[in-house]
C-alpha cells in the first residue's frame, strides 16, 4: 500500500478545503459539487479501511513518521477496533451534512466548506492520532472551523453560542495539556526517552500517585466534551444556535471525541484511577440519563428537545463504558455510532421543516403529517431509532449497555432503564403535537413535503440504522477484540 | 567586505599578544570586528540613510525604506555567517553564541516586517523619512548589541541604543497629542529604569569587581550582589513590561505610530529578554532559589493582569499592549523553569511572538484608510466581507496569539509549558494555560467583529492594500502556520 490511509482521510479533505480556496466565489454551485465529491471520496475511503479491517486487537494502518523529533513528537496514525466505527461515521455524517445544507446555506457558501472539509480532517485526525502532541492538535484545531460556523452561519445568539463553545472546551483541554505534559515527563524519567507516542507510553504503567489527578485532568477535558452533567451546559446553546449541518456534525461526531477520549486514553493509561473514579463517573452519568431526559420533556423547541436529549443518550454510552465488562463497552461504543446517527438524522429532519417554516416552535406546528406525509413517515422511523424500538441501531446499543450496567450493579440498570422510558415520553409527545391532529396554523397548509434529495440524504442514514438494528454482529464483531483487550488492561 | 577585512587586519595581528595581559587595566581589548559585523551593518546603514536624505528628492524618499531594508537584510547574512562561531571578542564583552545570533536574526526580521509596513504608512501620515529610518535602525542596532552582551555595561549600552530612539519614534507623530504624551511618557519611564538598571550595576560591580557576566558567576554571592540583582531586574522588567513595572505600556503603545508599536512590541522584547535571560542564567545562577520565587511570583501577575486588562480594551492597539505584557509573563515562565529547555523555548516563543503579533499589527494597518485607521474593536465589522484575505489573515495572527494550533504561537507556548512541567514548575504551567484560555476570549473579539459581526459604514471593497503591506503581512502568515506545522526545522538551530 503506498499511501497510509488514515494519513489520506486526514489530507484528503485538507487538500479539499485548500482547492476550494482557489476556486472563484461566483462558483457556488460548482464548490457544492466539489465538497460533496470530496467528503464522498472520503467516505469511500473509510469503507475501504473498515472491509479490509482485521477483527484482531492491534494497531492497523499505522503510520509513524517524525515529526517534532527534538520532542519526541511523531506523526503516528492508525485504527483500531476502537476507532474503526468512528472514523466511518465522520465520513458519513460528512456527506450527509454536505448535502443537509445544499439550499439552506446562501450565503459565504466557500468559507462553509472550506470550514466544513478543514473540521472533518480535524475529527478524522482525533480518532486515528496515536500520539498525544498530535492527537491535541487536532482536538483543539476542531473548535476553530466549528466555532466559526455556528457564529457566522447560525441562528440568534450564535456569537455568544459560539464563543460559549470555545472557552468551556477549551477550559478542560489546556488543563489536559498540562496533564499529557506532565504524563510525558514522568514516563521520560521512568524510561529514559522521551515520546509522545501512547503505544510507547502504555509500555510503562503510570505511577499509583499521579494516575488519580491525570485522570481527572484528561477526565475533565473528556467530560465537557461528552457532555456529563454539570459541564452540560454549552451544549443547548451550540447545538439550537449552529446551522443545521453544524448540529449534525456537533451531535454526530464532536461529542464522541468525547467519549472517545475516555477509551483511548483515560481507561488504558489510568486503570487503577479509572477504577477508583468508576462510581462518581456513573452517578453523574446516571444523573445526565434522567435530567437530560426530564429536561427535554419541557422544551418548547424542537431542536433544544433533541439537544437535551444528546445529555441523556451520551449518559448511557458513559454508564456503558464504566460498567467494565464486554457487553457495556461494546454497547458504549456502537451507541455513539448510534446516536451520531439517529439523532444526526433528527437534527436535519428538524432542519428541514425549520427551511420551510423558519420556526422550530412545537406550538406553531400541528398536523404536519397531513400536508408532509413522507416527512412524517421518515420522521417517526428515526424517532423510534432514538427511542430504542427493537429491530432499530438503538435498540441494540441501548440493550447491550443495559446488560453490562446490569451485570455491574443492579441499580444503575434500573435508574437507566427510566431514561429509556422518558425517551418515548418526550419524543413521543412532541412527535404527536407536531405531527398528528388537525392542522391548527394555517401557515402549516401549505408545506412543501420532502425533495428526492432530501429523501436520499434521509434514506441513506435509514439503511444504516436499520441494519444494525437487524444485524449488529457486521459492526459489533470487528470491535470485539480491541474490547477485550482494553478489557485486561482495565481489570 | 574586502574593505573591513583591509581594516581588521592590524587588530588581528595585535589581538593575540595581548592574549596573556588580558586582565591589565589598560590593555587595548581584542578588536574582533567579525564578531559584530551584523550590529555594525545596521549602525551604518542607518548613517547611510540619514546621509541619503539630503540627497534624496521628496518624490523618491520610499527608497530609504528600501535601502534600510537592505541593510537589514545584508546583516541577517552576516548573522547567519556567523553561526556556530560561538566566539567572544573585545574582551569578553560581546560573544557571536547561537543564542545571542538566533535573537539577532529575530531582531532582523522584526525590524525588516516593521519597514515593510512602514514604508507606506509614514507617507499617509507624513512623517519624516530618513529620520524615520535611519533612528529604527539605529535602535536595531541597540538591540542587536543588547542580545549579543556578555557584560552588564554593554547591556546598558545596547539599552540605552535601543531605547533613545524609540523615545524620539514614539512621539514621531508630532501634531497628535496622544503621541508626544506617548513618547515623553515612555523617555521619563525610561530614563527611570535606566537609572534603576544603572545603579544595579554599580551595586554588582561594588560586590565582585567585575562587570563581567561569567566573572560575576564565579564570584562569591553577597547581600550587595542581591541588591544589584533586584535593581537590575526592576531595569529590565521596566524594559519588558512585567508587572508592576507596566504602566507605561498601555499609553506609549496607544499613542505611539502603529508601524512603531508594532516593531517595539516585538524587537524590544527579544533584545530585552535575551539580556534578561544571559544577565541571570550566566551571571547570577548562584541566586537562583532567590529570583526565580520572585520571578515566579512576577510571572503569574504579569500573565493575569495583561490578560484580564486586555479583557476590557475597546481600542486593539490597547488591547495588544495588554497582551504584550501577558506574553511577557509566559517567556518569563521559560526563564523561571531555567536550563537549556527554558532558554531554547524562549527564543521559538520570541520568534513567533515577533512573527504573529507583526502580523497583527500589520493587518490594522492593511485595514486603515490611508491616515484614517480603525483602532476601535467595533470599527472592525464586516471586515471579512469588504476584505477577505486581511482579515484572514489578523485572524490567523489572532489565534495564533490566543494559542491555538497548528499556528506558531501554540508551538511555542507548549514549548514553555513543558519546559516549566519538566524542570517541576508544574503549578506556574496550569497559571499560564488558564491564562491563554482568558486571552482565547479577548483575542476572539476583533475575529467576531470581523466575521460574525454586521458590517460597519465605510469599507471600500476595491481598495486593495499598498503592495508592500501585503508583502509583510503574507510573509508574517505564512511563518506563523510554517512555524506551527513544521517547527522542526527552527528547533534545531534552539536546541
Amino acid at each position: 500500500m503506498p499511501f497510509n490511509l488514515p494519513s489520506v482521510l486526514i489530507a484528503l479533505p485538507l487538500l479539499g478545503a485548500l482547492i476550494l480556496l482557489f476556486i472563484p466565489r461566483r462558483y457556488e454551485r460548482a464548490m457544492r459539487f466539489f465538497a460533496a465529491f470530496v467528503t464522498f471520496a472520503a467516505f469511500a475511503v473509510s469503507v475501504f479501511v473498515f472491509t479490509s479491517f482485521r477483527a484482531t486487537a492491534e494497531m492497523q494502518f499505522v503510520e509513524r513518521v517524525a515529526w517534532i523529533p527534538q520532542l519526541g513528537i511523531s506523526w503516528y496514525v492508525g485504527v483500531d477496533g476502537l476507532s474503526i466505527l468512528l472514523v466511518m461515521l465522520t465520513t458519513f455524517l460528512m456527506v450527509i451534512a454536505i448535502g443537509g445544507s445544499w439550499v439552506g446555506i446562501t450565503e459565504r457558501v466557500k468559507e462553509y466548506h472550506i470550514f466544513f472539509l478543514a473540521l472533518e480532517a480535524a475529527m478524522i485526525g482525533v480518532f486515528v492520532s496515536l500520539d498525544l502532541f498530535l492527537f491535541y492538535v487536532f482536538w483543539e484545531f476542531t473548535l476553530i472551523p466549528m466555532a466559526f460556523l455556528i457564529g457566522v452561519w447560525g441562528h440568534g445568539r450564535r456569537v455568544y453560542a459560539a464563543i460559549k463553545f470555545i472557552l468551556f472546551t477549551m477550559l478542560g483541554s489546556t488543563l489536559m495539556l498540562v496533564a499529557i505534559l506532565v504524563l510525558v515527563f514522568a514516563n521520560r524519567d521512568m524510561t529514559g526517552t522521551l515520546t509522545f507516542a501512547l503505544t510507547d507510553i502504555l509500555k510503562t504503567p503510570v505511577p499509583f500517585g499521579l494516575q488519580g489527578i491525570l485522570f481527572a485532568a484528561f477526565a475533565l477535558a473528556f467530560a465537557i466534551k461528552v457532555p456529563m452533567f454539570p459541564f452540560h451546559t454549552w451544549l443547548p446553546d451550540a447545538h439550537v444556535e449552529a446551522p443545521t449541518a453544524g448540529s449534525v456534525i456537533l451531535a454526530g461526531v464532536l461529542l464522541k471525541m468525547g467519549t472517545y477520549g475516555f477509551i483511548r486514553f483515560n481507561l488504558p493509561l489510568f486503570p487503577l484511577a479509572a477504577q477508583g473514579f468508576a462510581p462518581l463517573l456513573i452517578a453523574l452519568a446516571l444523573i445526565g440519563i434522567i435530567y437530560g431526559a426530564i429536561v427535554s420533556i419541557v422544551q418548547k423547541d424542537i431542536k433544544s428537545l433533541v439537544a437535551f436529549s444528546s445529555v441523556s443518550h451520551l449518559g448511557f454510552v458513559m454508564l456503558g463504558l464504566f460498567a467494565f465488562n464486554a457487553q457495556g463497552i461494546s454497547g458504549g461504543i456502537l451507541q455513539m455510532v448510534n446516536h451520531g446517527l439517529s439523532t444526526g438524522a433528527l437534527f436535519l429532519l428538524v432542519g428541514m421543516l425549520y427551511e420551510r417554516r423558519h420556526t422550530r416552535l412545537i406550538a406553531d406546528f400541528g398536523g404536519v403529517a397531513q400536508v408532509m406525509p413522507i416527512y412524517a413517515a421518515f420522521f417517526l422511523i428515526v424517532m423510534f431509532s432514538s427511542v430504542g424500538l427493537p429491530g432499530l441501531n438503538g435498540f441494540v446499543g441501548e440493550f447491550l449497555i443495559l446488560v453490562g450496567a446490569f451485570k455491574a450493579n443492579v441499580w444503575y440498570a434500573a435508574f437507566a432503564a427510566t431514561g429509556v422510558v422518558l425517551s418515548a415520553i418526550y419524543l413521543l409527545w412532541m412527535y404527536q403535537r407536531v405531527m398528528n391532529g388537525p392542522i391548527t396554523n394555517d401557515a402549516n397548509k401549505n408545506l412543501r413535503d420532502l425533495s428526492p434529495r432530501e429523501i436520499a440524504l434521509l434514506v441513506a442514514l435509514i439503511v444504516f440504522i436499520v441494519w444494525i438494528g437487524v444485524y449488529p454482529r457486521a459492526f459489533l464483531d470487528p470491535i470485539q477484540a480491541s474490547v477485550m483487550s482494553l478489557l485486561t488492561v482495565v481489570r | 567586505m574586502t574593505a573591513y577585512c583591509v581594516v581588521c587586519i592590524p587588530f588581528y595581528a595585535t589581538r593575540n599578544t595581548q592574549q596573556s595581559e588580558i586582565d591589565m587595566s589598560l590593555s587595548v581589548p581584542d578588536l574582533n570586528l567579525r564578531i559584530i559585523t551584523p550590529a555594525l551593518v545596521v549602525a551604518i546603514s542607518a548613517m547611510v540613510v540619514l546621509l541619503g536624505e539630503l540627497v534624496t528628492p521628496v518624490p523618491r524618499k520610499r527608497w530609504l525604506g528600501y535601502i534600510s531594508l537592505l541593510g537589514l537584510i545584508v546583516a541577517s547574512g552576516a548573522a547567519i555567517g556567523l553561526w556556530g562561531a560561538s566566539t567572544t571578542a573585545f574582551r569578553g564583552m560581546v560573544i557571536a553564541d547561537n543564542f545571542g545570533l538566533f535573537l539577532t536574526l529575530t531582531i532582523l526580521v522584526g525590524a525588516a516586517l516593521s519597514i515593510l509596513l512602514s514604508i507606506d504608512f509614514v507617507q499617509a501620515h507624513d512623517l519624516d523619512q530618513g529620520e524615520y529610518y535611519a533612528l529604527l535602525l539605529a535602535s536595531v542596532a541597540g538591540m542587536i548589541v543588547m542580545a549579543t552582551a556578555t557584560d552588564l555595561i554593554v547591556v546598558f549600552l545596547g539599552l540605552e541604543l535601543l531605547s533613545l530612539p524609540l523615545y524620539i519614534l514614539a512621539a514621531f507623530q508630532r501634531k497628535s497629542a496622544a503621541s508626544l504624551e506617548a513618547g515623553l511618557k515612555y523617555f521619563l519611564l525610561g530614563a527611570f529604569s535606566s537609572a534603576f538598571f544603572l545603579y544595579g550595576i554599580a551595586l554588582i560591580y561594588g560586590a565582585t569587581g567585575t562587570t563581567n557576566l561569567a566573572r560575576i558567576a564565579a564570584s562569591a554571592s553577597s547581600e550587595m550582589l542581591l541588591i544589584g540583582a533586584g535593581l537590575v531586574l526592576v531595569g529590565f522588567a521596566f524594559k519588558v513590561a512585567l508587572v508592576p513595572f507596566h504602566w507605561w505600556t498601555p499609553d506609549v503603545y496607544e499613542g505611539a505610530p502603529t508601524t512603531i508599536t508594532a516593531f517595539m512590541s516585538v524587537g524590544v522584547k527579544a533584545a530585552a529578554f535575551g539580556a534578561f535571560f544571559r544577565v541571570f542564567l550566566v551571571a547570577l545562577p548562584a541566586l537562583a532559589v532567590d529570583w526565580r520565587a520572585v520571578l515566579a511570583v512576577v510571572a503569574v501577575l504579569t500573565m493575569t493582569l495583561g490578560n484580564v486588562a486586555a479583557l476590557l480594551q475597546a481600542n486593539i492597539k490597547r488591547m495588544l499592549a495588554y497582551s504584550s505584557i501577558a506574553h511577557a509573563g509566559y517567556i518569563l515562565i521559560a526563564l523561571v523553569a531555567m536550563g537549556q529547555s527554558g532558554a531554547s523555548s524562549a527564543l521559538f516563543y520570541l520568534l513567533a511572538y515577533t512573527v504573529m503579533n507583526l502580523g497583527a499589527f500589520g493587518a490594522v494597518i492593511a485595514l486603515s484608510d490611508g491616515a484614517r485607521e480603525r483602532l476601535e474593536i467595533g470599527d472592525f465589522g464586516g471586515a471579512a466581507r469588504a476584505h477577505p484575505l486581511v482579515a484572514a489573515a489578523m485572524a490567523i495572527c489572532l489565534l495564533s496569539l490566543a494559542g491555538f494550533p497548528p499556528f506558531a504561537g501554540f508551538i511555542g507556548k507548549f514549548l514553555i509549558f513543558s519546559a516549566a512541567v519538566q524542570n517541576g514548575w508544574t503549578w506556574l504551567a496550569i497559571v499560564g494555560v488558564l491564562n491563554s484560555l482568558i486571552s482565547a476570549y479577548f483575542y476572539l473579539r476583533p475575529v467576531v467583529a470581523m466575521y460574525m459581526s454586521e458590517p460597519v459604514a465605510g469599507w471600500d471593497k476595491t481598495r486593495v492594500a499598498p503592495s508592500a503591506v501585503a508583502i509583510a503581512l503574507f510573509l508574517a502568515v505564512a511563518a506563523v502556520i510554517a512555524l506551527g506545522v513544521f517547527p522542526s526545522p527552527v528547533l534545531w538551530h534552539t536546541y
